[in-house]
């Protein structure tokens, strides 16, 4: 403290002026901004709208070079029932992502649940119903024993998921015998079972009970995200935690919140996998966490946590259903959908990192 | 003083390692006051008021407010206590909205259906409110209610974080230099938030290094030094100096201002 400013009790002089100062606000040159800027200002405003644009210049695009087959009303009803698992994993995936966290468990924990559904219903007589609950409340218990390693050890999520990855698969292989159950088996003792396998038909288009699903869980959990306080929350928390706990957020009973709910998602998808792949497989979507976070990842979510909308995450897994899709009928070697899936993986990444310099 | 304060802290201590925070501090609040805090850098003014407002929890020592034992595990306590604090780190955060922000934690709910049982926001009514508190401040340089607050200079974020606290603010209010990154303009519109507050019979805390901001509102100024209270003194009995020389050490505070 210098000596000139010690000693005046009130007020101070150069604050006279005050009364006479230019009420007007700070007003900068808009029309000279360039096109980048205000690309950059929508995006952040608005992230979803990279994926969207992406999804809509690719369908375009193979409609182009692979024609009718590719743009019928049946194709694309069929891309969305591909997709429908890995949308449902990549939408639970979202919800840790928003919390700038990562679930390595989601395919773990759907297939350790399709197992524990299918082994009660088939193979122990359990009406189905109440197979599907204990499913449900297993979901829900896988996420929760996750959710409080993360909040009471304080583990990195991307550690305690990799350890409850392999902790799940192990139980699977345990329970299930490494054994398949067979479709038939499911058809005599339990078919509602493969209820979302079921479809309808709109003129030539299949529509299956799992992509409707799929649609159903995102909006639903983008209602809770964007339109409840909950919602708000988990954006704050993968935002700045600590700033959310001096808020007044209960940061950790939230976080354990968002771990089951994410659970609990994955045992819609083990349900509405046995639909998709007709049969219960130990094996089956090993890759399914990889490829959730890819979703998540093309569909515009921050991997920094607090940005991006659950809803980009849809997108993000069709745009990989019509690339594979459209690849193929294309007539080109599958390997070129991984090349360049990979491509788009790191373009939403930098394109992410770009938006976030918007308040820099 | 005949009055009981309103809120009270005795050999508080809060330890990070080898680093003594707070050692023995205590503290007093008296209804309806402006009580400055000043102290050097680091003589531990937040782990203070941190202390009080659930944000850490001492390892020793005890808080009473309005005469009843606190014990705060989480700064959502301390608001539900009706202790409401802007912290220097502001807590706001930033891909959020100015409205969230604002309202985190105390969301409205639509009114019927939507709101009772789908739990939907009431957002027209948020920023409603949000709006017009940030008017009060004189913050309206802000034009969109509903930008991200990572896109608000550092003072306008400082202001919403001042705006959320008097807003909603019951008990005592706790201000951890609130006017460090706020123009002259701004810095003016929060003196006199807190004399406005404090009008409303709220008492006040108010952290800051500028001296004759403090001189000005202060009712009475508590000065701080290495992790304790060193005295209380009223700005009309003392001189800026005086205070400086007693929180920098370069004087003695004289005895009965260390009475507390
Ligand atoms: N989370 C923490 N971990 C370790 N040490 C800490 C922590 N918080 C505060 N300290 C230490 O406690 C002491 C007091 O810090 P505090 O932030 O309370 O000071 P202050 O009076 O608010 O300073 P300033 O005027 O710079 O804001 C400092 O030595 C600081 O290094
Ligand atoms: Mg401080």
């Amino acid at each position: 403290m210098s000596e000139e400013t010690v000693s005046r009790p009130k007020g101070q002089d150069f604050e006279a002026s005050l009364e006479r100062s230019d009420k007007r606000v700070a007003s900068f040159e808009h029309n000279h901004r360039g096109v980048m800027d205000h690309i950059q200002k929508a995006l952040h405003g608005n992230p979803t709208l990279v994926p969207v644009i992406v999804l809509v210049l690719s369908v375009v695009i193979f409609g182009v070079i692979a024609g009718g087959k590719f743009f019928s009303a049946f194709n694309l009803t069929l891309i969305m029932q591909q997709v429908s698992i890995i949308g449902l994993l990549a939408a639970a995936q979202s919800l840790i992502i928003l919390t700038a966290g990562i679930d390595l468990s989601v395919a773990a924990i759907m297939v350790l649940m399709s197992v524990i559904m299918g082994n009660l219903a088939v193979s122990y007589g359990v009406p189905t119903f109440f197979a599907l609950l204990i499913g449900f409340a297993g979901g829900g218990a896988a996420g929760f024993l996750n959710g409080l390693m993360v909040t009471r050890l304080k583990l990195p999520p991307f550690i305690v998921t990799l350890g409850t990855w392999n902790i799940f698969y192990a139980l699977n292989l345990w329970l299930s015998g490494a054994q398949s159950i067979r479709s038939q088996d499911i058809d005599a003792n339990a078919a509602a079972l493969k209820f979302f396998g079921e479809a309808f038909k709109l003129g030539s288009a299949r529509v299956t009970y799992g992509s409707l699903l799929m649609i159903v869980v995102f909006f639903a959990l983008w209602f809770l995200l964007n339109k409840t306080a909950w919602g708000r929350h988990v954006y704050a928390i993968g935002d700045d935690k600590e700033a959310a706990e001096l808020a007044g957020i209960r940061t950790d009973r939230t976080l354990v919140q968002v771990y089951m709910l994410a659970g609990l998602v994955c045992a819609i998808a083990a349900w509405s996998s046995v639909g998709r792949i007709g049969s219960i497989s130990p094996q089956a979507f090993y890759e399914g966490n990889l490829q959730s976070i890819t979703a998540v990842v093309i569909g515009g979510i921050s991997l920094f946590g607090g940005r991006g909308s659950i809803l980009g995450a849809l997108f993000g897994a069709l745009i990989v259903g019509v690339f594979q899709s459209g690849l193929k009928l294309a007539g080109v070697d599958v390997l070129w959908q991984v090349f360049a899936v990979g491509w788009l993986i790191i373009l939403a990444v930098s394109i992410d990192q770009w938006i976030r310099k918007v308040s820099a | 003083m005949t009055q009981e304060p309103i809120l009270k802290a005795r050999g508080l201590v809060k330890r990070y390692g080898k680093v003594t925070a707070l050692d023995q501090a205590d503290f007093d609040l008296y209804p309806g006051e402006i009580l400055a805090v000043i102290g050097d850098n680091g003589a531990g003014k937040s782990s203070l008021i941190k202390a009080i407002s659930g944000a850490v929890i001492p390892d020793e020592g005890e808080i009473t407010l309005e005469g009843k034992r606190i014990q705060f595990q989480s700064p959502l306590e301390a608001r539900d206590a009706g202790i409401e604090t802007v912290y220097q780190t502001l807590a706001l955060s930033p891909a959020l909205s100015i409205t969230d922000n604002m309202f985190v934690g105390r969301e409205l709910r639509k009114p019927g259906f939507m709101g009772k049982y789908l739990r939907m926001l009431d957002h027209k009514a948020m920023e409603a409110f949000a709006r017009e508190k940030l008017n009060d401040l004189g913050l309206m340089t802000i034009q969109n209610i509903n930008q991200a607050v990572e896109t608000l200079s550092g003072g306008q974020r400082q202001g919403v974080a001042v705006a959320r606290a008097a807003a909603f603010g019951s008990k005592v209010i706790i201000l951890d230099e609130p006017t460090a990154a706020l123009g002259v303009k701004e810095s003016r519109k929060v003196l006199e938030l807190i004399q406005d507050v404090r009008s409303r019979g709220i008492p006040i805390v108010l952290i800051s290094h500028n001296m004759p901001h403090v001189f000005e509102v202060a009712d009475r100024i508590h000065v701080h030094r290495l992790g304790s209270r060193l005295c209380t003194i009223r700005p009309g009995e003392y001189t800026m100096s005086d205070a400086v020389a007693f929180m920098t050490g370069a004087a003695e505070p004289p005895a009965e201002a260390t009475a507390a």
